[in-house]
């Protein structure tokens, strides 16, 4: 959560001068509970007992929606595993299954490391609650393997919790490997049960059966913890903040060409711009924003003031939310350079089980290297034409998000390639990298040190 | 399992594949060129409307005849 008073106006600030909009998110926040759990408890309130029925509608008035990506309604998404477990006729082998994803695999993202870490109850009291509303006597919290610092906090955290018996629902920690597609949802299914940590072909999806052919809730870590507070305040607390169409908060990452890299809880409403200013302002003077992750596109740092942090505002300007990521991008770096590096990042990251992503990704790499790195004149007609052999033909969204990011880069920096293709590549093509491109696990000793730098250097220390 | 379309008549299928189980063997792009073709790795490219009536029987056969199970005909 960013401080009340504008902490900001001390630092460079080369664009996007000072905060003008009511950034703070009054206290205590997401990222302001404690891995004690009286601590927690103290700071927050008690967790109220509240039944499924008053969980859901909880969910539903306050119009919370999914902060790992895809913005799907909280309430909908276990509306739908309790009918599917309604429906079932297997007894017991129907009761749901909670999994939380914190495995936050996009690597210029720390938002859901640093709740982890600073509000561990927070998420569990979400998965909680998550388990009363869909009736889950289970839950999984899905974390990155190697990353032992939040491992340890959330078993820590789970043990305070078992010593006073204070949930119903037995919360189990599953390591997941750091590679990009392996948090997706049935990927975590997969690991789940025990088995590699791979996506699978739907239907059926995880709602329908999940883990075991369970009904399975998959909900982003920060949308549980979102749940814990929505059922203490009140749903009206909730959309106190935001907009009509975007209640509530949501945390960010603010990164790249900005003094203080940082996550923050803000307000869904306010101007991109803004949030170049929460993180002490820009550098340097930037051209544009990678906005969303490595699923997500580029937006032209003119855009910024004008649109808001909302997914219709965002929708406008050809970009979207995704996992609350937004990279500043100078005017001295080569954004088809960058976007060469990411999709080389995204085809490693790949889990080499659908012809269109294995054959396809390392094609569009390639030619984008080539036009980024060598000036090749060919390459924007064949990347035009073969993202369309790619786009939705894997068995998860993994290509989709790469040829979005690819596409998106294309055409806000079409003026670079056109640059590249006549007189080949230019000078800022070999800066040092700005977005992490962190190796896939098992390739060598740089993977995990990769990782743990990435996903350090997104938080502040408050 | 299926349900009638609103006009009451067939209920409309479309043509989906697997990707992780198709292994390009091309035997559906041979058999029904009309509504598959191939990428250049030689994965099938399907026609995303649903499977206009004189081609179901074509397209059942499609189905039946991959090797891996991979083709198949989604109800709407
Ligand atoms: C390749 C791929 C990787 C993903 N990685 C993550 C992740 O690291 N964390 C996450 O919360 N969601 C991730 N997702 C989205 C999940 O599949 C799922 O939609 C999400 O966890 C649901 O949570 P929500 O509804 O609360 O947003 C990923 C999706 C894809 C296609
Ligand atoms: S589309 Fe790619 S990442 Fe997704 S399951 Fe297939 S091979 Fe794996
Ligand atoms: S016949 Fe089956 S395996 Fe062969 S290309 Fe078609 S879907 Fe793939």
């Amino acid at each position: 959560m960013s401080q009340p008073s504008d902490p900001t106006a001390q630092l460079p600030t080369a664009q996007f001068p000072t905060a003008q909009f009511p950034t703070a998110v009054p206290p205590p926040g997401l990222l302001d509970g404690s891995a004690h759990l009286p601590t927690h408890v103290a700071t927050f309130g008690a967790l109220p007992a509240l039944a499924a029925e008053q969980v859901l509608a909880a969910a539903g008035r306050a119009g919370l929606t999914g902060r790992g990506g895809a913005g799907f309604p909280v309430e909908r998404k276990m509306r739908a595993v309790a009918a599917s477990a309604a429906k079932s006729r297997r007894g017991a082998r129907s009761e749901p299954v909670v999994i939380a994803n914190g495995c936050e695999g996009e690597p210029a993202s720390g938002k859901d490391g640093a709740l982890l870490r600073r509000s561990p109850h927070l998420v569990l009291d979400g998965i909680a609650l998550a388990a009363r509303a869909v009736g889950a006597r289970t839950a999984y919290l899905c974390v990155h393997e190697d990353d032992s610092a939040v491992r340890q906090t959330v078993q820590d955290a789970i043990a305070q919790r078992e010593a006073v018996r204070s949930d119903e629902v037995d919360v189990v920690v599953v390591g997941v490997p750091a590679r990009y597609s392996a948090s997706e949802e049935t990927a975590l299914v997969s690991a789940v049960e025990g088995g590699p940590a791979l996506p699978r072909f739907t239907p059926p999806r995880p709602f329908e059966r999940g883990v075991g052919g369970r009904p399975t809730l998959i909900n982003n870590v920060e949308t549980l913890a979102h749940l814990a507070l929505i059922c203490r305040r009140g749903p009206d607390w909730f959309r106190a903040a935001g907009t009509p169409d975007a209640p509530g908060t949501t945390l960010v990452t603010v990164s790249g060409a900005v003094a203080a890299p940082s996550v923050h809880e803000i307000p869904l409403g306010i101007p991109v711009s803004e949030l170049i200013a929460l993180a002490g302002g820009a550098t340097e003077p930037l051209q544009a924003l990678l906005v969303g992750g490595y699923f997500g596109t580029w937006l032209p740092a003119a855009d910024a003031p004008h649109t808001p942090v909302t997914p219709r505002g965002l929708a406008a300007a050809g970009t979207s939310l995704g996992a609350g990521v937004f990279v500043a991008f100078p005017q001295a770096a080569c954004g088809l350079a960058e976007t060469a590096r990411v999709a080389r990042y995204l085809a490693r990251h790949s889990a080499g089980q659908c012809g269109p992503c294995v054959n396809g990704l390392p094609a569009l790499a390639s030619a984008l290297e080539a036009l980024a790195f060598k000036g090749d004149q060919r390459a924007p007609a064949y990347l035009n034409r073969m993202t369309g052999f790619v786009t939705g033909r894997g068995a998860c969204r993994l290509p989709d998000g790469a040829t979005r990011l690819i596409t998106s880069a294309l055409t806000v920096f079409a003026q670079d390639v056109r640059a590249h293709a006549r007189s080949g590549p230019c000078p800022a093509a070999r800066r040092a990298p700005l977005l992490p491109t962190p190796a896939e696990p098992g390739a060598g000793l740089g993977a995990a040190s990769a990782l743990s730098g990435a996903s350090a250097r997104g938080v502040v220390a408050r | 399992m299926s349900n009638p379309t609103r006009d009451g008549g067939e209920p409309r299928q479309r043509l989906r594949f697997n990707p992780i189980m198709c292994k390009a063997h091309g035997v559906c792009i041979e058999l029904l060129p009309e509504l598959i073709t191939a990428d250049p790795w030689g994965y099938p490219v399907l026609d995303g409307r649903p499977v206009p009536p004189r081609l179901l029987a074509h397209a059942k056969r499609a189905v039946q005849s991959c090797p891996t199970l991979a083709l198949l005909l989604i109800d709407e």
